[in-house]
């Protein structure tokens, strides 16, 4: 029986929504990048010595490393001279102290992308560290987080007032070299959030950044630290889209998160960078290195993740076991379309004995995309008796896209569990049949069939993102039928 | 008229599967259509739902006077046109009450109606589900997931039960089912007929229509109906077999 693959075509070619350009000011740095890029960029900033020496020593790491080429990605050549590597909104100096001294243009921003910054952080109680283009323009509910002793705030706040917190985490968990894409994040960060929440504290709010890129041309090298004390908890939420662009953009974040005893983070994102045209023009670069370290006893580090967006996705948000009992968690939707590509997955690193993790990865390809599941589970000969499931499913829609999986295993204690399932289907013409025989019209029957396909996940976030996450997978799939 | 298929020629892939079928139901009929394997029943049932990849060459479907082949497969379904498929479909991760409660808004919306409201809706499928003598933990699991046979069955019998059709093609749903759950299948059908209501049985067995007594038996073979007749005519295929009659056809 002949499959309509034409109209699930069609029905996958939904226009981005959120493409449009802010009119805003910005005070940029002329494109390239040197060592003196680097001493304004801190300057500017009004960092003590101890950072822009970490910038420098990051600097002179990255020139000396290659830009990896071992995912399943094509990447046209990137020139990092011709990006500017600084960014905010006119007068960083009197950045504004309330909503109403924010710049009435950006809120319309928010307005336009469905986010009113104000209403959603009151109706929701989630406090938001909003973050446009470099510089953080917002900050709300500090008072609550104040009362509870948590630090919320942007990156470079931290910098200035919680200097030995930095110096002290900054980099253990994803040290400059790493990797190539963390050692230029590294040396060039513009801004970010820091979290900390202090020991037996349950932080008394979901903690949620939204990013936006907005100036053309611009890198965005965000940096976000989470530190969670013994005993403590804390829920972050990160959500991105980005304005429509024609140039690629490049992103590389870098996110470190540490967990003393007994302490939880739950880290969610919803990603939706602009992912370029039908014809695979434009589009965000993203390149992204999350870890987090459960250092302490029965500590937890879970991370949810929706990757809608973005041309090329790079991305695996790893969990190093290190503590007895820690636990890993990574549960991840990701959706490519058109020229879309993502190589993206996870590392469970087994150090501590009784360590558990569980990998649930769901890849939807669509179009002429390109969706990659890539993971490693590593178990060291002290992880006694340590274990692990995963399970990637692929979901195909039509006969030009493709799924991949490279699951890598090491395991080195023989006490270990180690299992491993994968499934491949094509989004089968018979179930979209079946929802249109009983009265669903196309669009519906798909976007169920792919809501379905995630629901393992999406129970995994908190329940406004699981809406918008069912929200954003609707408009990422669906197209003009009819 | 509910529905009127004239001189029906569909091909797929090239080759040619209903070569001249014409059938007629009125409103409140039991219509049974036998055949060998091969006749083109289920073919019949998917062209009259609106399967893609199915080439119609020939002839026309009216249906409630308008012309059946021009809707898409919801639009008929909206319309009040149920297929039971022989092969139910699972779709993992999606609840079965929320495939209906979809499908059944589907139509409330096409014919105008406000959507249901959620207590309405439950009294309604649990209602259903008891005359179907199914299990409430039925409801919340996915789909078709993990059925057995004859729970698929059961389970289209009953989604047609909350549809409330105005044609109902039953494809096979005496297929795979055991004497007692085709006891429930055939009741659940009967408790549905009603003079505003027409049912199309599909089945390669006389055994259904023991428990589901049509007004009408159709003998379809190679594409074309070559014998009509009463209820009489299953038993007498049943004592003959298909190949008699298939020969007194062509002789």
């Amino acid at each position: 029986m002949s499959t309509n693959e034409t109209d699930i075509e069609e029905l996958v070619a939904k226009k981005y929504k959120h493409g449009f350009i802010t009119d805003i000011e910005s005070e940029t740095f002329e494109p390239g990048l040197d060592e003196d890029v680097i001493r304004r960029l801190s300057k500017l900033k009004g960092e003590p010595q101890f950072m822009l020496d970490w910038r420098l020593k990051s600097f002179a790491i990255w020139q000396k490393m290659r830009q990896p080429n071992w995912a399943k990605l094509n990447i046209e050549p990137i020139d990092y001279q011709s990006i500017s590597y600084y960014s905010a909104p006119k007068s960083p100096d009197d950045a504004p102290k309330s909503l109403d001294e924010v710049d009435p243009k950006l809120l319309e921003t928010y307005e336009k992308l469905g986010i009113p910054l104000h209403e959603r952080a009151k109706l929701a109680g989630v406090a938001v560290d909003a973050v446009f283009d470099s510089v953080s323009v917002a900050t709300t509910f500090k008072g609550k987080l104040n009362d509870a002793g948590v630090i919320f705030c942007s990156f470079s706040d931290a910098v200035k007032e919680h200097p030995e917190l930095i110096e002290k985490y900054l980099g253990t968990v994803v040290p400059p070299r790493d990797n190539y894409f963390a050692a230029l994040n590294s040396a060039v960060f513009s801004d970010g959030s820091f979290v900390y929440i202090p020991k037996g504290v349950r932080c008394p709010m979901e903690l949620s950044t939204y990013f936006r890129i907005n100036a053309a041309n611009t890198g965005q090298f965000e940096r976000t630290l989470i530190i969670a004390a013994e005993g403590s908890h804390v829920s972050y939420l990160e959500g991105c889209t980005a304005p429509q662009r024609d140039e690629n953009q490049l992103h590389a974040a870098v996110v470190e998160l540490i967990t003393e005893q007994d302490a939880v983070i739950k880290y969610s994102t919803v990603q939706n960078w602009y992912p370029g045209d039908e014809e695979g023009k434009g589009g965000i670069y993203n390149f992204v290195t999350k870890r987090g370290d459960c250092r302490g006893a029965r500590s937890k580090i879970s991370w949810t993740q929706v990757e809608a967006g973005s041309a090329v996705t790079w991305k695996y948000p790893s969990c190093v076991l290190r503590g007895e009992g820690s636990v890993g968690e990574f549960y991840s939707v990701a959706v490519t379309n058109n020229y879309q590509q993502a190589d993206t997955g996870t590392k469970m690193i087994h150090i501590g004995a009784n360590t558990r993790s569980t990998i649930i990865a769901k890849g939807i390809s669509a179009g002429k995309a390109q969706n990659a599941y890539r993971g490693l589970v590593k178990i060291f000969p002290t992880a006694k008796n340590a274990r692990n499931y995963t399970q990637c499913d692929s979901l195909l829609m039509g006969d030009q896209c493709g799924a991949h999986t490279f699951p890598y295993m090491e395991v080195k204690e023989p006490s270990a569990i180690v299992e491993h399932e994968a499934t491949t289907s094509k989004i089968a013409e018979d179930q979209l049949f079946y929802c249109r025989q009983r009265g669903l019209s196309e669009e519906d029957a798909v976007n169920m069939i792919v809501n379905g396909f995630c629901k393992d996940v999406f129970r995994e976030l908190p329940m406004e993102f699981a809406v918008e996450a069912q929200a954003l997978m609707n408009v990422s799939l669906e197209g003009a039928v009819g | 008229m509910l529905l009127e298929v004239k001189d029906l020629h569909a091909s797929i892939g090239g080759k040619e599967i209903l070569k001249g079928l014409s059938l007629t139901i009125k409103a409140g009929e039991v219509h049974a259509i036998m055949g060998p394997n091969g006749s083109g029943k289920s073919t019949l049932a998917q062209v009259l739902a609106g399967r893609e990849g199915y080439e119609i060459t020939a002839g026309s479907v009216s249906y409630n006077g308008v012309d059946l082949l021009d809707l898409e497969p919801e639009k008929r379904a909206q319309a009040g046109l149920f297929l039971g498929f022989q092969y139910p479909v699972e779709i993992p991760g999606v609840n079965n009450v929320y495939l209906l409660k979809a499908a059944l808004n589907a139509r409330q919306k096409a014919a105008g109606q406000p959507e249901i409201d959620a207590v309405s809706f439950m009294r309604l499928v649990k209602e259903k589900a008891a005359l179907m003598e199914m299990d409430q933990s039925f409801l919340s699991r996915s789909v078709n997931e993990g059925f057995s046979g004859g729970e698929k069955k059961r389970n289209e019998i009953f989604q047609m039960a909350v549809l409330e059709p105005t044609l109902a093609i039953l494809d096979e749903t005496d297929s795979g089912l055991d004497i007692d759950a085709l006891k429930v299948v055939a009741n659940g059908v009967n408790l549905q007929r009603r003079d505003d209501r027409s049912v199309l049985l599909i089945t390669h067995y006389q055994r259904l229509l023991d428990y589901i007594e049509p007004d009408y038996v159709h003998v379809l073979a190679n594409g074309k109906i070559i014998h009509s007749g009463d209820k009489s005519l299953a038993l007498q295929l049943e004592a003959e077999g298909y190949d008699a009659l298939m020969a007194k056809a062509a002789g």
